[in-house]
């Protein structure tokens, strides 16, 4: 049964261990469409591309300076309509469809899924992935794949052409995006999924994936012009807060939703999602006072971050305490990772995409292995938590080699063919004016 | 006649243009300025990224005043804008040759 209706998440998992009764029983029977699990996936499909338009645009549209604000928003919305397209031409059957899979076999189809569902070819009216219409869950899986590649847009910020832009968006969304979300969540087959790795929501295929990638393109890219020497400080901190809020919320829709369905799981991971990033952001503003004097809203926003990040991959396994220390865990390492370790190794990652989604993403991805287990308030029971962190960790490393070499090749392939960078005379200029023939501000 | 220059606090204005209506002053001019003294700047820091700003905000008041007041303007400045803390600013005092008022014509202190 589950082959046929195999799906992402982790709460296939937890069905799959028999801890989720209401997936367990859809063993037992035909799946058939349950409205309240459809009505709350509608929903959670809105509230994830909610985080990217505007969320993520106007968090990151703030920490730019103002010759770039258009530059940083007009590519998160690029990225949304170009992944949106491309997930309906192929994207969607790469990622998630099973022909060809069995559980323990290693073959060509653990790490990409067939061209069967290509051009959504029998995603029709009648189809259902669990108790959800498959459109539903192709268009929920769609926002995921369109929020990771434009959380790496802030690792390059101010200085990458829009035409280079979309080329490496187009790639690394077709190469690395799709077959990573294909390993982790397709089910029995994929090749993370059958080794056991633990990632509720994405932070894997989001989050690390994303980071890595982000910090790959900003040393192939190179510092931005006058970095560090001359200011470059936010232009305005309020989008920024704004951002990070929409972020906050629409995080609900991306972990809650999850569950693929409106139940306990669910419930659990809103929870959670909201206790670990308010521990996050208190985190990351305590660290901020005590290392600096003073805290900032730049900070409390991006710990609040951190902390969305850091549960993504825990969201449907801990319990509340466990996520209280997850969200702490990430506020203070997002924190230094941002601050200290930036500055000690002297990259230029504009907006801080590594320091906050990799290292965000691993923080989480380790503790999910610790704070999973029931004797700590998680959902696994008898869980053996040396060895799931081992399996944690192997699922890391195995996306940050995956996503940080791919990422490179990718970088240099676009770099022949449009090349990389914006002139130096127009990223002085400004990415509004020098690649939209646009201004945000005529005041 | 003489111009008095005063660089103060912003937050300030409104307890100096009170202290100026009080002792009689008919009008003054306001302008946002930027600058440093012995106050320095200060410093901003993004996520650890630490930013030396020179030039901090301040406000600039112009009254022009009969010589017999210039005095009084002083002092009133002087005690409205003092906070005791550094960057409290300065005021500066000059001979004003002239003023003519637009509408009228009349010059000299009839014009102020």
């Amino acid at each position: 049964m589950f082959k046929q209706i195999k799906g992402r998440s982790g709460a296939l998992m937890v069905g799959l261990l028999g801890l989720l009764p209401s997936l367990a029983m859809a063993e037992d029977a035909t799946p058939t469409l349950n409205s309240g699990d459809t009505a709350w996936m509608l929903t959670s499909t809105a509230l994830v591309l909610f985080m990217t338009i505007p969320g993520l645009a106007l968090f990151y549209a703030g920490m730019v300076r103002a010759k770039n604000v258009l530059g940083v928003m007009m590519q998160c919305f690029a990225i949304t309509a170009l992944v949106t397209v491309l997930w309906a031409l192929y994207g969607y059957s790469l990622a998630f469809d099973t022909t060809g899979m069995e559980k323990g076999v290693i073959n060509v189809y653990s790490f990409f899924g067939s061209l069967n569902k290509a051009f959504l070819s029998g995603v029709g009216l009648d189809s259902l992935t669990f108790t959800i219409p498959e459109t539903v869950f192709m268009c929920f899986q769609m926002t995921f794949a369109i929020i990771t590649p434009a959380l790496i847009v802030g690792a390059f910020a101010e200085r990458m052409k829009f035409s280079a832009l979309l080329w490496f968006m187009g790639i690394w969304f077709t190469v690395i995006y799709a077959p990573i979300a294909h390993m982790v969540w397709s089910g029995d087959g994929g090749l993370l999924w059958d080794l056991g790795v633990l990632d509720f929501a994405g932070g894997t295929v989001v989050h690390i994936n994303a980071g890595i990638a982000g910090l790959v393109a900003c040393l192939v890219l190179g510092k931005r012009k006058g970095f560090p020497t001359t200011a470059m400080p936010p232009h305005n901190l309020g989008y920024t807060l704004v951002g990070a809020s929409m972020l906050w919320v629409g995080w609900f829709g991306f972990n809650a939703g999850s569950a693929v369905a409106a139940n306990g799981t669910a419930g659990m991971a809103m929870a959670v999602t909201q206790i670990a990033t308010a521990s996050a952001a208190l985190g990351w503003m305590f660290a901020e006072w005590l290392a600096h004097g003073k805290p900032s809203v730049l900070g409390i926003a991006s710990g609040a971050v951190a902390g969305l990040v850091a549960i993504t991959p825990a969201s449907g396994f801990v319990g509340p305490m466990g996520a209280l220390v997850i969200g702490a865990a990430a506020g203070v390492g997002c924190f230094l990772a941002a601050t200290k370790l930036k500055r000690a190794l002297g990259y230029d990652d504009s907006l801080d995409v590594f320091g906050v989604h990799a290292v965000g993403g691993i923080i989480g991805a380790l503790l999910t292995g610790v704070f999973a287990a029931a004797s700590l308030g998680g959902s696994k029971a008898d869980l053996d938590i040396g060895g799931q962190v081992w399996i944690q960790t192997l699922g890391v490393l195995f996306t940050l080699v995956y996503s940080g070499i791919g990422s490179f090749i990718i970088l240099k392939i676009v770099d022949v063919i449009v090349g990389l960078r914006v002139t130096e005379e127009q990223e002085t200029e400004g990415l509004d004016v020098s690649q939209h023939d646009e201004r945000g501000y005529i005041l | 006649m003489k111009l008095v220059t005063a660089i103060i606090k912003p937050f300030k204005l409104d307890d100096v243009r009170e202290a100026l209506s009080d002792i009689g002053v008919q009008g003054i001019t306001v302008t946002e300025v930027k600058g440093f003294g012995r106050q320095k700047g200060h410093t901003e820091l993004y996520r650890g990224a630490e930013y030396v700003v020179d030039f901090l905000p301040k406000v600039k008041i112009e009254a022009a005043v009969s010589a017999d007041m210039a005095d009084r303007v002083i002092e009133a400045i002087t005690k409205a804008a003092n906070t005791g803390k550094i960057g409290d600013g300065k005021i500066f005092i000059f001979d004003l040759e002239q003023a003519i008022r637009i509408r009228t014509g009349e010059s000299g202190p009839d014009a102020l």
